[in-house]
């Protein structure tokens, strides 16, 4: 059972959500898409972690075998080669790693070399399975490190909580692909509402089933459940704003492993997404 | 044209809250919302007259021509992508998510029968109010175009650099694609940081980032008396590495307030308001220190 947990804007909890989720339950998986900004580590503190590195494929060239015949150039669309001075130069923040150039290229004088773009770490906390993707600052799309992350999880007995980036691009719609549950965390501002309404599109395209968390909640108004109200979406959890809930989360701890009487919020979404899916 | 980009690495921090006051306090006669995954710069800087608007085309997708295909496989062995896939009537099947529109398909199929065909991957607006322009832009959802939508909106100031001083930009949260194409070209980066220990985390991944560019930085905290240990720890952060601290804003929940009525926070008095101002007149003397 895989439960991805997103939202449009970022800043609205959904580290927060999915690190308690996952707490709560004994031999738990999470898994950290984020990888432009991975911050579930922080919370989890994870031990007994093994690192593996991600790499791509980009081009290398043989300066000797190219005759300046320009049909990688051509070829790609990325713009990641360059034809200048009579030298062929690669852009490889640029390249998407298609193989194309070396495809075209009449001398074979272009190879393909390793990139390292990141890493994956695996570790455990308290019996939680903690992985974990890192992009290289300075790389440009951290999609192979999510793919690398999803293919670790293999036993489908467990629970896996999926903490996506924000947004609703590539890296959402690759975080959530194989996801069996969608939660979409939102806090009360209407920009909060704009983006919950972009990221609700995009799992109804997926065919995903859903639910609402609305985070932050407090006295004031609150756009984000006017909008779930207005167009019928189901809300699944309120959680309250609360001072003590910001410090202990802004310090790196875990609510639930803090504080327990809070384990009956996070048990109950959990056990009404697994009613729901029955 | 001074170009000043507002950026996070974490989501939430108050990137377009702050930009938006920048821009009030500024009179900008340019600005745009480069977050074109998740723009919300509109909301609070009310436009009255209705913009130009374009598509956006993306990279080309793949499409296979059935009667053309012989089934020889070399198109799906070939994608690096995983795009191409056999369907239950035994006929390929391209996923036009998964594609990214390299061409290699096309280029190895021995029939001609994959074609690349232009794609509309989002919607560019440019908003003129006589004394300003803004540029917008929204993604289609899970498009793998950001950072080339991203370029196009920053291009669309470029008509009117003559006339602008200071062009503000509000950034999108991360460090990949979108960022890197929205740091190029810019004159420096504001970085809003949040002070928790994501916040401290991800404010130091965005700084790698702007350096790998050489891009000047400057740093802020927003609701700075949320964690006063963190903050301490992101200014003595500043102070070793060297890179320049403009300031502190209070948490307020007049901000939220202002926000839900479409409002910056300097349209209404608040503090969080009055604290911005400061940091602001102090962004803008070391811009132009520069």
């Amino acid at each position: 059972m895989k439960i991805a947990v997103l939202s449009g804007k970022g800043g609205t909890g959904k580290t927060f959500v999915a690190v308690n989720l996952a707490s709560i339950i004994a031999k738990s998986v999470y898994l950290d898409c984020d990888v432009e900004e991975p911050n579930g580590h922080l919370f989890f503190k994870p031990q007994d972690i093994t690192e593996e590195e991600v790499k791509v494929r980009v081009p290398y060239v043989h300066p000797a075998l190219c005759d300046g015949s320009r049909k990688c150039v051509d070829f790609c669309r990325f713009n990641a080669l360059a034809y200048v001075n009579n030298k062929l130069m690669v852009f490889e923040e640029l390249c998407h790693s298609c193989g194309g150039c070396s495809l075209v290229c009449p001398n074979k004088a272009i190879k393909e070399k390793d990139k390292t773009i990141g890493v994956v770490r695996d570790g455990t906390s308290e019996g939680v399975r903690v992985i974990s993707g890192f992009l290289n600052p300075g790389e440009v799309s951290g999609i192979p490190i999510v793919k690398r992350i999803l293919e670790k999880v293999e036993v489908e007995k467990e629970m896996v909580f999926i903490d996506c980036p924000p947004g609703s691009a590539c890296m959402v719609m690759e975080s959530i692909k194989d996801a069996d549950y969608c939660l979409l965390v939102a806090e009360p501002t209407i920009f909060g509402v704009h983006n919950l309404a972009m990221v609700q599109e995009l799992v109804k395209v997926f065919h995903k089933p859903f639910s609402i968390i609305l985070n932050k909640v407090n006295d004031e108004k609150n756009p984000a459940k006017t909008y779930c109200l207005e167009q019928k979406l189901p809300i699944i959890a309120e959680i309250s704003y609360k001072e003590e809930i910001g410090k202990i989360s802004s310090n790196g701890y875990i609510l639930v492993r803090e504080k327990p009487e809070y384990k009956s919020l996070f048990i109950d979404i959990t056990a009404k997404i697994l009613k729901e899916l029955e | 044209m001074k170009q000043l980009l507002i950026l996070s690495g974490k989501g939430g921090t108050g990137k377009t809250t702050i930009a938006g006051a920048f821009i009030r306090l500024l009179k900008a006669q340019g600005y745009a919302d480069c977050d074109v995954d998740a723009p919300n710069l509109h909301l609070i800087l009310k436009q009255i007259n209705e913009p130009e608007t374009k598509n956006y085309f993306g990279l080309a997708k793949a499409s296979i021509d059935i009667s053309k295909c012989l089934k020889c496989d070399l198109c799906r062995k070939r994608c690096r992508f995983g795009a191409i896939s056999i369907n239950e009537s035994d006929n390929y099947d391209i996923d036009l998510n998964a594609c990214e529109g390299c061409g290699v398909c096309a280029y190895v199929c021995p029939v001609q029968a994959i074609t690349l065909n232009d794609y509309v991957d989002g919607k560019l607006e440019l908003f003129k109010d006589g004394g300003s322009v803004f540029s917008t832009a929204q993604l289609k959802m899970g498009s793998g175009t950001s950072g080339m939508l991203v370029s196009e909106v920053k291009k669309q100031l470029t008509p009117f650099k003559d006339e602008i001083d200071i062009a503000i930009i509000d950034g999108s949260p991360g460090i990949g694609c979108p960022v890197i194409a929205s740091i190029s070209g810019v004159d420096m980066v504001l970085i809003v940081a949040e002070p928790s220990l994501s916040g401290l985390s991800d404010m130091k991944r965005i700084i790698k980032t702007a350096h790998k560019f050489e891009t000047p930085i400057a740093v802020i905290v927003n609701r700075f008396d949320s964690n006063l240990e963190i903050t301490k720890m992101i200014e003595k952060y500043c102070q070793e590495e060297g890179i320049t601290f403009l300031g502190k804003i209070p948490y307020d929940q007049e901000v939220i307030e202002a926000v839900n009525d479409g409002l910056t926070i300097v349209d209404v008095d608040c503090l969080a308001g009055r604290e911005v101002k400061k940091v602001y007149l102090k962004t803008i003397e070391f811009l132009y220190s520069l």
